[in-house]
């Protein structure tokens, strides 16, 4: 499939951690969006998913924060949402209400905006799908050697086993930009999420383990899904061995030449010693 | 433990709220096997399982275990009877707060409290201030310093919140949730 001729319109749901701890995912998404000719339309006045703290507590509040964002999606748009976590909140909302028509009238009427229950809700692993990779211009990735890293929020719980699995498109499409994935046995690890602030004695071991399975796996990168993992991972590992970790919308901007050395001072791990050794960047 | 004191009528109100029918649990384990989690749990998830069967309500509410769950979902995967485990935790942390039942993790409990504050305020969390009120709520001034301070230097953290501008409806949604957990919680929330 050739990659798409006319400028694509797709809301856009960015989510609080791509809004700011992890500004340069977003911003290198958007960056390779636009060279691929897919227009993101922000959610005017999206608010919080409501995170994992508000089903920790109370699941009407999750479902309504939820909702809140699906009564501003442009009537037959279809929603890409980034964060994985915020992903499985939104469509978790949108199938309760699927099935919940008193809970869907409520909200419309709260709200005072329709919501489309069978809108669809796209990973961007989904969106890439649609895209020829191979006939972008670009350095490539040049046998770079990464572990794929989804974290838990890719899973499913067992009312969404039906929905598509992402695991294995992020190989899938890095290999085909000339990068040389790794398997390794913790792609689908938690990274510890929230814990990570009451519980850090917990976390830090898990991420451990995880940078050490990496090491191990004779990775020069870890690349992830999730901007929640990534700050885990970046923030919560002891050892000393330093693996960059990048985000995977930074792995597809830098395979096509695209990149903006603002994103990689945000990085915790600095990723440019390698980037440079790979002539990926120049400064 | 005492088993005589059990309410029998426990276990129907969690699967209730929860919409998954813990009674398939065939007690194998995997549960917990396969947790990344079980070190900080006790006991493991299939035995609140079991107290929760059993009307022993006190034991389930006031484990570490309700806590130590952050929801993602490995045993659910795992689980031969798909068990929403997941979702049968969210049901006692609510049921845990609303019956006043000892908080076996306050510190995990008050961190929730700061995020659903921090979207209360501004319908979306704003996480420099999430952590300075945690860290003055804990008293726990000097742990992670150094993480803070890396991730300001970094520009990981806003110095001021993004608000959202309709938050006549974010206050709805929290003036709905039917649970006195949540307001207990979001009242607390607002003055640590």
């Amino acid at each position: 499939m050739n990659a798409p001729k006319n400028r694509v319109d797709i809301a856009y749901y960015p989510g609080c951690s791509l809004a700011t701890t992890a500004k340069e995912n977003n911003r290198s998404l958007i960056r390779f969006c636009n060279r691929v000719e897919i227009n993101l339309v922000e959610l005017p006045d999206w608010n919080c998913c409501g995170s994992s703290s508000a089903h920790s507590i109370d699941s009407d509040l999750a479902l309504d924060l939820a909702a809140r964002n699906l009564s501003l999606v442009p009537k037959g748009m279809s929603l890409l949402v980034a964060c994985p976590n915020c992903l499985l909140r939104l469509n978790g909302a949108r199938l309760h209400l699927k099935n919940d028509p008193e809970a869907l009238k409520r909200l419309e009427a709260e709200f005072g905006r329709s919501i489309d229950a069978d809108m669809k809700i796209l990973h961007f692993f989904e969106l890439l799908a649609t895209v020829d990779l191979k006939s972008l211009e670009g350095p490539g990735l040049k046998g770079l050697r990464f572990v794929p890293y989804y974290g838990c929020m890719m899973a499913r719980p067992p009312g969404m086993m039906d929905e598509r699995p992402e695991q294995g498109q992020m190989e899938a499409a890095l290999k085909s930009l000339g990068a040389e994935p790794i398997r390794w046995g913790y792609a689908s690890r938690c990274c510890g999420t929230f814990l990570s602030v009451a519980r850090p004695d917990v976390v830090t071991p898990m991420v451990d383990d995880i940078i050490k399975g990496a090491v191990k796996a004779g990775a020069e990168c870890i690349i992830t899904a999730c901007a929640m993992c990534h700050m885990n991972l970046e923030v919560r590992h002891t050892i000393s061995k330093k693996v960059p970790i990048l985000h995977f919308s930074e792995a597809l901007s830098l395979a096509i030449g695209e990149s903006d050395k603002d994103w990689f001072t945000r990085h915790l791990i600095d990723p440019r010693p390698l980037l440079r050794s790979k002539r990926l960047i120049s400064q | 433990m005492n088993v005589t004191r059990r309410d029998s009528d426990f276990g129907k109100k969690v699967i209730e709220r929860s919409g998954t029918d813990i009674n398939r649990c065939l007690h194998c384990r995997c549960c917990g096997g396969g947790c990344p989690f079980i070190a900080a749990m006790d006991p493991p998830p299939n035995n609140i399982i079991r107290l929760v069967q059993l009307g022993m309500k006190k034991q389930a509410l006031e484990s570490s275990t309700i806590w130590s769950c952050v929801g993602c979902h490995t045993c659910s995967i795992q689980c031969p009877m798909a068990i929403d485990i997941a979702a049968f935790m969210d049901v006692l942390r609510g049921l845990a707060i609303e019956e006043g039942a000892k908080i076996a993790e306050p510190d995990i409990l008050g961190f929730h409290q700061e995020v659903l504050g921090s979207i209360r305020r501004y319908g979306r969390t704003h996480k420099l201030e999430i952590m300075l009120r945690y860290k003055l709520k804990t008293r726990d001034f000097f742990g992670d310093m150094n993480v803070g301070l890396k991730m300001l230097a970094r520009r990981k953290l806003d110095l001021l919140p993004s608000k959202v501008k309709a938050m006549a409806e974010i206050r709805k949604a929290f003036e709905r949730g039917k649970s006195r957990a949540l307001q207990i919680v979001a009242e607390k929330g607002e003055n640590p």
